[in-house]
């Protein structure tokens, strides 16, 4: 390892970076705008300069920029050279002469890196008298807001926008002194990963229109770690409370899951929990002759629980932790999970491959740093958002090693390597029932019908592993795009498979792990990467339970009687008429849930259950990572967990396992004890009495303010502030001021760091893992040591039926996802039912673009307007899941026209 | 001896000078006008309301007793949704009015707000606006940043160049 000296200080410091990288990870401050860990360097700013020496006996030096300087053995150099310091104050000197008065109505104040940048180089008082440069804004759609003025031309936004994360709307426009970063007319930015520009821009060009409806400063956020609820991914985020609201999502770095970013969905699906939609206080339907009426609403719960007629459903959506309790309480055989039957096979089969095979499942970062990529049957950007991401990053991978080694430039050296890489692009394939948008950087991306895309992974993998079974009766097209695969993935070092629940095909799953395993079984260090519909998918499927079904017939046939529903909506998991007979024959319908549904409508109990900004709870994502959320806010009303609601209940009726649970961490032990799979669950976060110091770890800054005065309209003497009995974390701005355990650090925040940048300060190097390694506990490990059990049952190849069509279901970021919707943002972009056809196909059956198809379906009819498109298999019609208002819950299915 | 009676008639002479204490509240005593007294919201030269809700005073507050929600006009001009002072917990430092930067919140000579029940001391926005400038007449903040608003559109502001055409190539 290099020896650096900084000021004459000798450090030791990691080979391959730049000083910059190098200074920030040694905990020094240097300034800097347009270098971004996740984007590397490109010298535009001239804000980090250092002065070099040559050696020891130079004095003079000379100044260099930080981010454009490799580390060399034995450097010197000086950050507070006077020289230095005066340079970079008069570059910010520069950079601020346009920049408006604007702070004190600039939503980024308080969290700017501009700001922080200014008070550390000094500026701090302008010397610019002169007129000052404007721009008009654009109206970028409902996320983000423009304030062109402010812009110091970092050209963050755009190399973010643009080379990262694949966006074509957003750019950069005029010349000289006038450049201006904007779309080329008013409209929505596009991109799925647009909320990210808010915490890419270093000042407060583009910001955070959500948070602009009930504005909050970062300081006066109570924040709690969190994890989103937006998809099987489990990308950490920060969630920050004000007033009693949820006011703002932030990324929560982790480095083997999310890093730096988010997807909209994550960042801007949050409004949910502020709905007026909500479930407060619990509501009970009296029967007529009911004369119970003023009983606590557990006692009326218990009254009307009927011993060995009762049955519990869990969900998907629900923590771990009230999964266990549920099925604790209503008994192991009566615990159904609250899935739909499709989906329940997928996710057994993912779980029973990861467990049981020899490919481990790859995260996040590891998927971005996969040389070749083959997704069956997934649109990720649709239905795993955050994976398209590492999947364009895993893009690059290839090119940009070739590329280093022929320059011989580090790969920080962003705007060299970018111009050596030019367009090439690693090797991507998709096989997808219709064309996904990840597409524009495949190698190779075939659309054809699930079974086909079975079929071709199938014979890539006779390709690779001769003994493996030949697929007969292909199609030349078919053949032509296994052996182009094949040949890509031979020479992989690091491939990655990636499947997922968003095909609907058990075949293409199974197709997928024997690519994995035939990829390993060549030497190579195969990975696999199946995505789940929700964000405890995984988890609820760790626990085990019945299937939906059978819970369905078990009221049906008159064998269970109650029935106690835990955040699920079924009618999302059930079709219309499934549904409907399934409460009709239910004699009590006990529902925990945080927001009104149809399935609330249909229940003589409700139990108002707290959202994830309410809750404690534990949620294993598709790559078998158990994470934790913490509580953010003390709920309003009668609202709590739904694992204390359970654990109240288990209480009254008298359970004498529930009743020993006494505290959170009781509980977690409990799900340890009795899963071996869950071993570990209950040190994830630390216990609930740990303390720093005799203290407990703070959810407010230190200048979180108006304790004395929020709350003053209703009483003027303050109320105790809440106790928080099940973390480590408090209430209160009162605490631990250092640096907490990496899974439960409430915000970013280092002395003269106030914006999201201060991550530098949690990280061990910058871009690496947070201090004490990242949070979350991975509970999947490949078996390694069997035999590898590979399939052989190849599927039939798909024929189109006359007068049917195979429904597929087709996935939407903004629409398909049940809490997100209730941000108005997002409900905006959500797109109206349809069902997508081939063109040929709509000739067919006589309709056309608009027109409504009729279809059968379960004996009950179903219109839908057409969209045509012809990259979609002939003979499949695509149909959007998940939105409301469309009835047909179960894809792929075959449907009579 | 001698002091003693020194000291009896300095004290009679005393009868005669013109007395110091004020005959409070009948008589009030003249405050400088810089008293950190009651606090008050100001507008600016045109009525509007000054303070555009930025949350600095609130920081600053030592005893956390100022607590505002900011909103936003359909023209973009900010303000606060509502705005509390709880003077019960109030030590008049000064600290909020040194923090604003639009000199909306000033600290006024008046010091009368004696209550018998503290919740009336819990000031809401509509006790605390007056519709005056306070002691710094003539500022008005909207006019120096580069916020548009309503009847100030981009490049209206002072020291401000009109909108940058970005189709154009001219130096």
């Amino acid at each position: 390892m290099p020896i650096i000296n900084i000021d004459n200080i000798p450090y030791e410091v990691k080979e391959g970076k730049n000083l910059l990288e190098a200074c920030l990870s040694l905990g020094l401050n240097l300034p800097y705008f347009c270098w971004h860990p996740a984007l590397g360097s490109v010298g535009a700013c001239r804000q980090c300069a250092v002065k070099i020496f040559k050696d020891e006996q130079d004095t003079r030096g000379k100044l260099m920029m930080a981010c454009m300087e490799p580390v060399k053995d034995g450097m010197r150099l000086s950050v507070n050279d006077s020289e230095a310091v005066a340079f970079r104050g008069h570059v910010i000197g520069w950079l601020m002469t346009n920049h408006p008065h604007d702070c004190a109505v600039c939503d980024e104040g308080g969290s700017c890196h501009l700001q922080d940048m200014t008070v550390m180089t000094g500026h701090a008082y302008r010397d610019y008298h002169f007129s000052k440069r404007t721009y008009r804004n654009q109206n970028l759609g409902p996320f983000i807001n423009h304030e062109m003025n402010r812009c110091i031309q970092c050209y963050r936004c755009v190399r973010f926008y643009k080379d990262f994360a694949g966006g074509k709307d957003l750019d950069v426009f005029a010349a000289h002194n006038h450049v201006y970063f904007g779309r080329q007319q008013d409209g929505t930015l596009e991109n799925e990963f647009s909320g990210n520009l808010v915490e890419v821009c270093p000042t407060g060009v583009f910001t955070d229109k959500t948070l602009k409806q009930h504005y909050t400063r970062k300081w006066d956020l109570t924040t709690a770690p969190s994890i989103c609820q937006g998809c099987g991914l489990g990308c950490n985020i920060i969630a920050g409370e004000r007033y009693g609201s949820l006011r703002q999502i932030t990324n929560r770095y982790n480095g083997a899951v999310n890093g730096y970013f988010l997807c909209d969905r994550g960042r801007y699906g949050y409004e949910f929990v502020n709905s007026k939609d909500r479930i407060r206080e619990p509501l009970v339907v009296h029967a007529p002759d009911d004369k119970a009426n003023g009983l606590p609403v557990l006692q009326h719960v218990r009254n009307r629980m009927k011993p060995g007629k009762m049955i519990g459903i869990g969900s998907p959506r629900a923590s771990v932790e009230s999964n266990y309790v549920l099925k604790e309480l209503v008994g192991e055989h009566n615990f159904y999970l609250g899935i739909g039957e499709i989906e329940h096979e997928l996710i057994r089969l993912m779980l029973k491959l990861l467990k049981e095979g020899p490919v481990r499942s790859a995260s996040l970062q590891e998927a971005a740093a996969a040389d070749a990529v083959v997704i069956l049957g997934e649109d990720l950007t649709n239905t795993a958002p955050m994976m398209a991401l590492s999947v364009r990053q895993a893009v690059r991978r290839m090119p940009v090693e070739n590329a280093i080694s022929n320059i011989h430039m580090p790969a920080w050296q962003d705007a060299a390597v970018r111009e050596a890489v030019q367009e090439n692009k690693g090797p991507l394939f998709i096989l997808n029932v219709v064309e996904t948008k990840l597409d524009e950087v495949a190698t190779g991306a075939y659309h054809t019908a699930p079974d086909n895309i079975a079929r071709i992974a199938f014979a890539v993998s006779h390709l690779l592993d001769g003994t493996l079974p030949e697929v007969t009766g292909m199609s030349d097209e078919g053949k032509q795009a296994a052996a182009t695969i094949a040949a890509a993935l031979r020479g992989a070092k690091r491939p990655l498979v990636i499947a997922g629940y968003g095909g609907g095909s058990e075949q293409v799953i199974r197709a997928a792990a024997n690519l994995a395993w035939a990829l390993k079984q060549q030497g190579a260090d195969a990975m696999l990467s199946f995505t789940v519909p929700e964000c405890n998918s995984m988890g609820l499927e760790m626990l085990g339970g019945l299937r939906l079904e059978s819970a369905v017939d078990a009221v049906l046939n008159g064998s269970a009687e109650t029935v106690l529903i835990l955040e699920n909506d079924l009618y999302r998991r059930l079709d219309l008429h499934t549904a409907n007979q399934f409460f009709g024959h239910c004699k009590e319908v006990i529902v925990l849930d945080h927001l009104h549904n149809p399935t609330t409508e249909r229940a003589n109990i409700v139990l108002p259950a707290g959202t994830f900004a309410e809750a404690d709870g534990t949620l294993v994502n598709n790559e078998g990572r158990a994470q934790r959320f913490l509580q953010v806010l003390s709920p309003q009303g009668s609202v709590q967990e739904s694992w204390r609601w359970l654990l109240q209940l288990g209480d009254i009726c008298g359970h004498t396992h529930l009743r020993s649970l006494l505290h959170y961490d009781d509980l977690l032990k409990a799900i340890a004890a009795k899963y071996p799979v869950f071993a570990g669950i209950d040190t994830i976060t630390p216990p609930a009495d740990f303390r720093i110091a005799g203290q407990k770890i703070p959810r407010e800054p230190h200048r979180y303010s108006g304790r004395t005065a929020m709350l003053a309209n209703i009483n003027v003497s303050e109320p105790k502030p809440a106790e928080d009995g099940d973390t480590a974390l408090s209430f209160t701005m009162e605490g631990y001021r250092g640096e907490p355990p990496s899974s439960v650090i409430p915000f970013f925040w280092a002395p003269g760091w106030n914006s999201v940048q201060s991550v530098n300060k949690y990280q061990v190097e910058t871009g690496g893992s947070l201090h004490g390694g990242n949070p979350g506990k991975r509970l999947l490990e490949p078996n390694v040591n069997g035999q590898t059990k590979f399939y052989t049952n190849i599927p039939d190849p798909f024929i189109p039926v006359g007068g049917h069509l195979l429904l597929v279901p087709l996935y939407h970021i903004f629409g398909s996802e049940e809490l997100s919707i209730h941000t108005p943002g997002i409900a905006q972009r959500m797109p109206a039912p349809y069902i997508m056809l081939h063109s040929e196909d709509a000739r067919r059956f006589q309709v056309a673009a608009g027109h409504l198809l009729y279809f059968m379906d379960n004996g009950h009819q179903y219109a839908l307007p057409v969209v045509i498109n012809d990259t979609l298999q002939k003979g499949a019609a695509g149909i959007p899941v998940g939105l409301p208002h469309m009835q047909v819950a179960e894809a792929p299915q075959l449907v009579k026209i | 001896m001698f002091s003693l009676l020194r000291s009896m008639w300095l004290v009679f002479l005393h009868m005669f000078h013109k007395r110091d204490t004020y005959q409070y509240p009948e008589q009030k005593a003249p405050l400088p006008a810089r008293w950190r007294g009651r606090i008050a919201l100001t507008r600016d030269p045109d009525g509007e309301e000054r303070c555009v809700g930025c949350y600095l005073c609130a920081a600053a507050c030592p005893v956390d007793c100022i607590s505002l929600q900011a909103t936003e006009d359909e023209h973009g001009r900010r303000y606060p949704e509502f705005f509390r002072i709880n003077f019960s917990r109030c030590i008049f430092c000064g600290f909020c009015e040194e923090a604003c930067p639009t000199y909306a919140i000033q600290l006024l000579p008046d010091f009368e707000m004696a209550e018998y029940n503290r919740q009336n001391l819990v000031y809401e926005k509509h006790d605390l606006l007056i519709p005056s400038q306070g002691k710094y007449p003539g500022y008005n903040y909207y006019k120096v940043a580069g916020l548009a608003i309503k009847n100030k559109d981009k490049g209206e502001a002072e020291h401000e160049e009109p909108p940058v055409d970005i189709k154009s190539l001219l130096p």
